[in-house]
């Protein structure tokens, strides 16, 4: 199939960017979205031109490296898709596709399509652990769970950490990503001890990295690769509450 | 980065100010129903109001210390989403250029200028049946005959704002109403669900319980 595609350019994170439209032939349906653009890149690359730089690691949906807007929604039209995981057949022959960063004064552009999501790294490092003494694997049954809060435990550990929630949020906000790690953590019996510490610290990371604040529209959820439920945002309110609440 | 006030914290803020004021308007829409009882039933209920809490506190008291717990909760309110809305703002500079329409509904969409159109009613609203500054009766104490002049048919276009405002309120409680219940920890996909509905109902019986009055002058239910 031929197509063509419409990328934002930028070489570097000071210089002003902007669409650069480039046709793609013989692109095999079968192909994934980043493999399209790596054909692309190497004809770049023989022209001459500076290949587009885009972020991509495992290509198998569970690095949450790939971080592209793909006609104006982040990771493409396929619903819980990473961008690695989207084939060609999803587009027609002709189309032309646009493909942007993703857009967050938190994540600010490096280059092309690569943005700096440490911002989500600083979220984690203010409380997304547990305090525990390593070594030797415990026992699995020394600390029984019970199986639902196992099973949501799960969903919510589930988030690779890609940064759609934040693209996809019309506030830039970064809630479903913190929610997430408030969950997965605080519904374990060992996340207990730092509970209360641990949402207020993320939240305050969050906000002090500049995202914006939930409105519950639920964009987040809708292009999430892994589905995180919007429900954990709930979760994170309930939890901050309470644990504000033990402060004062 | 500076340390910022906790966005959740705000969101807790509104969701409280919020539910006073819906509290209010339920209270509020109410009185207003007594117009159906008649000039006598309606003008008298209004007075009451005015009596509230005496002897223990003097004529009216009640009735302002009211108002001044509803104005900081309408400018808490406004000033938390002020904030709230600069740092959405602030957190995309650049925009996209290829972006579909929001997928969230037309209530959660419209929450900050629908909020900006119920305030400017408000202000009218206070003008014109509070003050009587801009009501065509005017007289203090005549309330039944200050709201059937109001909404005369000749001055459909004061139906036709107050219609819009009550609309615009409607929307803004639809989605606000639910959204408060999450900020307060609702986490259930059941609850939310619940919590979808019933905000939708409430929104309904409010809109439907302030329209029936302007729509009773206008057909001549009351007049």
């Amino acid at each position: 199939m031929d197509i063509k595609v419409r990328v934002w350019r930028q070489t570097d994170p000071d210089t002003a960017g902007k669409m650069v439209t480039y046709g793609v032939k013989d692109i095999s349906p079968d192909a994934s979205f980043l493999e399209m653009l790596d054909v692309l890149n190497e004809s770049l690359i023989l022209d001459g031109d500076d290949p587009i730089a885009f972020d991509h690691d495992c290509r198998e949906g569970i690095c949450g490296a790939c971080s592209m807007v793909i006609d104006g929604v982040a990771h493409g039209p396929e619903k819980a898709t990473t961008t690695c995981q989207l084939h060609m057949r999803h587009f027609s022959d002709g189309d032309v596709i646009d493909v942007e960063p993703w857009r967050a004064a938190a994540f600010p552009v490096i280059k092309d399509l690569v943005v700096d999501r440490s911002a989500f790294d600083h979220i984690i490092a203010s409380g997304g652990y547990i305090t525990a003494p390593t070594g030797a694997a415990p026992e699995a049954h020394a600390t029984p769970v019970p199986k639902a809060d196992a099973d949501l435990a799960f969903e919510a550990a589930t988030c690779i950490g890609c940064g759609a929630c934040v693209a996809a949020c019309p506030n830039g906000s970064a809630m479903l990503f913190t929610a997430a790690k408030v969950a997965h953590l605080g519904l374990m019996p060992q996340g207990q001890p730092e509970r209360d510490t641990r949402v207020i610290d993320m939240l305050q990371a969050q906000d002090d990295a500049g995202f914006g604040g939930c409105t519950n529209m639920g964009e987040c959820s809708q292009v999430c690769p892994k589905g995180i439920p919007l429900t954990l945002i709930g979760r994170l309110n309930a939890d901050y509450r309470k644990a504000v609440r033990k402060k004062i | 980065m500076a340390r910022r006030r906790s966005s959740v914290a705000l969101k807790l803020f509104m969701a409280v100010t919020g539910l006073l004021l819906v509290a209010f308007l339920y209270v509020h829409m109410i009185g207003n129903l007594k117009i159906f009882f008649g000039a006598e039933t309606f003008d008298h209920y209004a007075h009451w109001l005015r009596t509230i809490g005496t002897p223990l506190l003097p004529e009216a008291w009640y009735l302002y210390i009211q108002r001044a717990v509803l104005t900081v909760a309408v400018v808490g309110h406004i000033v938390a989403a002020t904030i709230l809305a600069r740092r959405a703002r602030l957190a995309r500079p650049v925009k996209y250029a290829h972006r579909p329409k929001v997928q969230g509904s037309y209530a959660a969409r419209t929450m900050r200028w629908g909020g900006v159109i119920v305030l400017l009613f408000v202000i009218y609203h206070i003008l014109d049946l509070t003050t009587l500054t801009l009501n065509p009766h005017g007289v203090s104490g005549e309330v039944y005959r200050n709201v059937a002049e109001d909404f005369a048919p000749g001055r459909w276009y004061v139906t036709l704002f107050y219609t819009l405002s009550i609309v615009a309120v409607g929307f803004h409680l639809r989605h606000g109403l639910w959204s408060a219940v999450r900020t307060f920890g609702l986490q259930s996909p059941r609850g939310e669900l619940y919590a979808r509905a019933t905000a939708l109902v409430l929104s309904l019986v409010l809109v439907v319980g302030y329209l029936s009055v302007p729509f009773a002058v206008l057909v001549g239910l009351v007049d």
